[in-house]
């Protein structure tokens, strides 16, 4: 009898899972030609294509649009984007508009297969179906190309797709955006781009051991492939306040005058993926982060910024003369600001986005490597200093800087300049 | 690898590997030689030039990051070697060997852009990066003074142009 129960048990188990893990193909269509689709909606798909980033992904050599290919390092191995574009065999182009939307919002693959959350479902799920049908329409009527990237290098037993579905299980909610009925238009469209195509969340938060988003740490700030994507949220360590206006400059232009420039993959947000979008929403965004951020006394912010930068060039420390004097003879000429005008094109260190995150590694990847056209504002480019500052050098120049920032020292300088001069 | 620029207002293809240092290509594939080699890292401003009109060092600044960009060196920084600077360095005699003031006046260009009429302490600051060898300091700070219309506190009650012991006399 308990044996039976239990085989009953068993075969129930073995059904529910089959049914949770199990997902239907989706049948293959002919490739929609591209004048099948509304001009209006083609436009309006590019610019959703444009927030959500997806050619930075998706495109590892510019001269194949959406072919995919761009290598993912993980904890579990590497994955490789795959090719979105309509190419019948190796992108999308037998995918129907169905099989499209369950991939963005159920990460299912048009076979039936698990994606990995490397691609970003979980905050598209939160996408309207106007939109998704859009963005259709402009990615099926992109050029098809015939190329196919490295096939993903996966650690048993994370390349088993359908382990996906436990993790799913786990980290996934599917649900659709919800406005916020006491918040404004302006305020809600920014809160849906950022958490929906934009997934912001997916750089800037710190993530668990299965590499999902931590629910509690949203926005708290995270180092994903070598970069710091600084916290969104209250915990940010930025002197002055992140006033809409400097978030509008900064997401618009690459660069803010109070906060320091759009480097390492923020640099191709801005550059690549915003740039398709019109003010209206850059402005939503920035008034959705502004009050992320929790900046509130605006009209004190340009006084914070004179104030901080004064009390920097003012410190006199025996500890950190040797940095300052490194300072004096690399960084001056470019980085030194009256501190009652500060200019955007003399990025100020004392305030500086990359000096005041707990991380260095922004500090010292654009130190030594430099900064070239297009990242941060445009026209502005920095040589690295890597062959002429010897390590010694280096980490007396960020204990200065980040001491002139206000924030406790780095630790372990020693190894994040040895790392970060293997990047 | 072939680099597409600007020098001076006038396109440039260069077949040379994207490490290649900017100053390599001004001095001997372009052979404008006005920009100097000093200390091959950054450090003594000698090969300063713009990029897209903003002082960069040359020595440092590799090819595969001015591709598409606009390069100005000093050959260029006046079709007739009569910008404001390098009148005001007529003026105020400001160089002695000569070698670092071609990477001094690019700088000071840009510092003028940003501070259209600097203190001493601005040029000091903006200026550090540039070495001089003969301790033309005073002279070039006087010099950006003249070309900005601003005033030289380390010279004032004294005449503005330079004579010779004129700084000596005044620094005993």
């Amino acid at each position: 009898m308990i044996k039976k129960i239990l085989s009953g048990l068993i075969v129930i188990a073995v059904v529910v899972a089959f049914l949770i893990v199990w997902k239907p193909a989706i049948d293959e269509i002919d490739r929609p030609s591209a004048d099948s689709f509304n001009q209006e909606q083609i436009a309006k798909g590019k610019v959703l294509a444009g927030l959500g980033n997806c050619a930075s992904c998706h495109t590892s050599d510019p001269s194949k649009p959406l072919a995919g290919g761009v290598d993912f390092p993980t904890p579990f191995g590497t994955l490789y984007s795959t090719n979105i574009s309509p190419h019948p065999e190796q992108g999308i182009g037998t995918w129907s508009e169905e099989a499209f939307v369950r991939a963005m919002r159920e990460g299912v693959s048009r076979d039936g297969s698990h994606l990995y959350p490397a691609f970003p479902y979980t905050h598209f799920t939160k996408v309207t179906d106007e939109d998704l049908s859009a963005l259709y329409a402009y990615v099926m009527s992109r050029e098809a190309v015939d190329h196919q990237g490295p096939k993903n290098q996966l650690d048993f037993p994370f390349n088993l797709r359908m382990l996906q579905a436990g993790w799913k299980t786990l980290f996934f909610d599917g649900d659709r955006f919800q406005a916020d009925d006491s918040k404004g238009d302006a305020w809600n469209r920014g809160a849906y781009i950022a958490e929906g195509l934009g997934h912001c969340t997916a750089c800037h938060s710190p993530r668990n051991a299965f590499g999902a988003e931590i629910a509690d740490e949203t926005y708290n700030g995270a180092v994903v492939d070598n970069w710091y994507a600084p916290a969104l949220n209250t915990t940010h360590a930025a002197p002055v306040p992140w006033t809409e206006d400097e978030l509008f400059q900064y997401l618009r232009a690459g660069g803010s005058k109070w906060h320091g420039i759009a480097a390492g993959s923020m640099a191709s947000v801005v550059h690549k993926g915003l740039i398709e979008a019109p003010d209206d929403d850059i402005r939503a965004l920035a008034m959705y982060f502004q009050d992320l951020t929790g900046a509130e006394d605006n009209a004190k912010a340009a006084e914070v910024a004179a104030g901080h930068v004064s009390q920097a060039q003012g410190m006199a420390d025996p500890a950190t003369r040797t940095g300052e004097e490194i300072f004096s003879a690399a960084c001056a000429s470019c980085h030194y600001n009256a501190p009652s005008s500060l200019k955007a094109a003399r990025p100020e260190l004392s305030l500086n986005s990359a000096v005041t995150a707990p991380d260095p590694v922004n500090l010292l990847r654009i130190t030594l490597h430099g900064i070239d056209e297009p990242t941060g504002l445009r026209g502005l480019a920095m040589p690295g200093f890597g062959p002429g500052l010897s390590d010694a050098d280096l980490i007396a120049l960020a204990r200065y800087l980040r001491q002139s920032s206000g924030q406790p020292p780095w630790k372990n300088l020693e190894q994040h300049v040895q790392d970060a001069r293997q990047l | 690898m072939t680099i597409q620029f600007q020098l001076n207002g006038e396109a440039m293809s260069l077949d040379v590997p994207e490490d290649t240092p900017l100053l390599w290509a001004i001095r001997d594939h372009a052979g404008l030689t006005g920009t100097k080699f000093g200390c091959g890292i950054g450090m003594c401003g000698a090969c300063t030039v713009h990029l897209n009109g903003r002082a960069t060092r040359s020595c440092i600044t590799t090819m595969g990051s001015v591709s598409g960009q606009q390069i100005t060196t000093i050959e260029g920084l006046d079709q007739d070697g009569e910008h404001p600077l390098q009148q005001a360095w007529v003026d105020a005699q400001a160089p002695q060997c000569g070698y670092c003031q071609s990477g001094q006046i690019m700088q000071a260009a840009t510092l003028l852009q940003d501070f259209p009429k600097p203190t001493d302490e601005q040029i000091n600051q903006v200026m550090s990066g540039n070495l001089c060898r003969c301790m033309a300091y005073v002279r070039i700070r006087k010099a950006i003074h003249l070309a900005a219309g601003s005033s030289d506190s380390s010279s004032a009650g004294s005449p503005q142009f330079y004579e010779p012991g004129q700084e000596e006399m005044s620094n005993a």
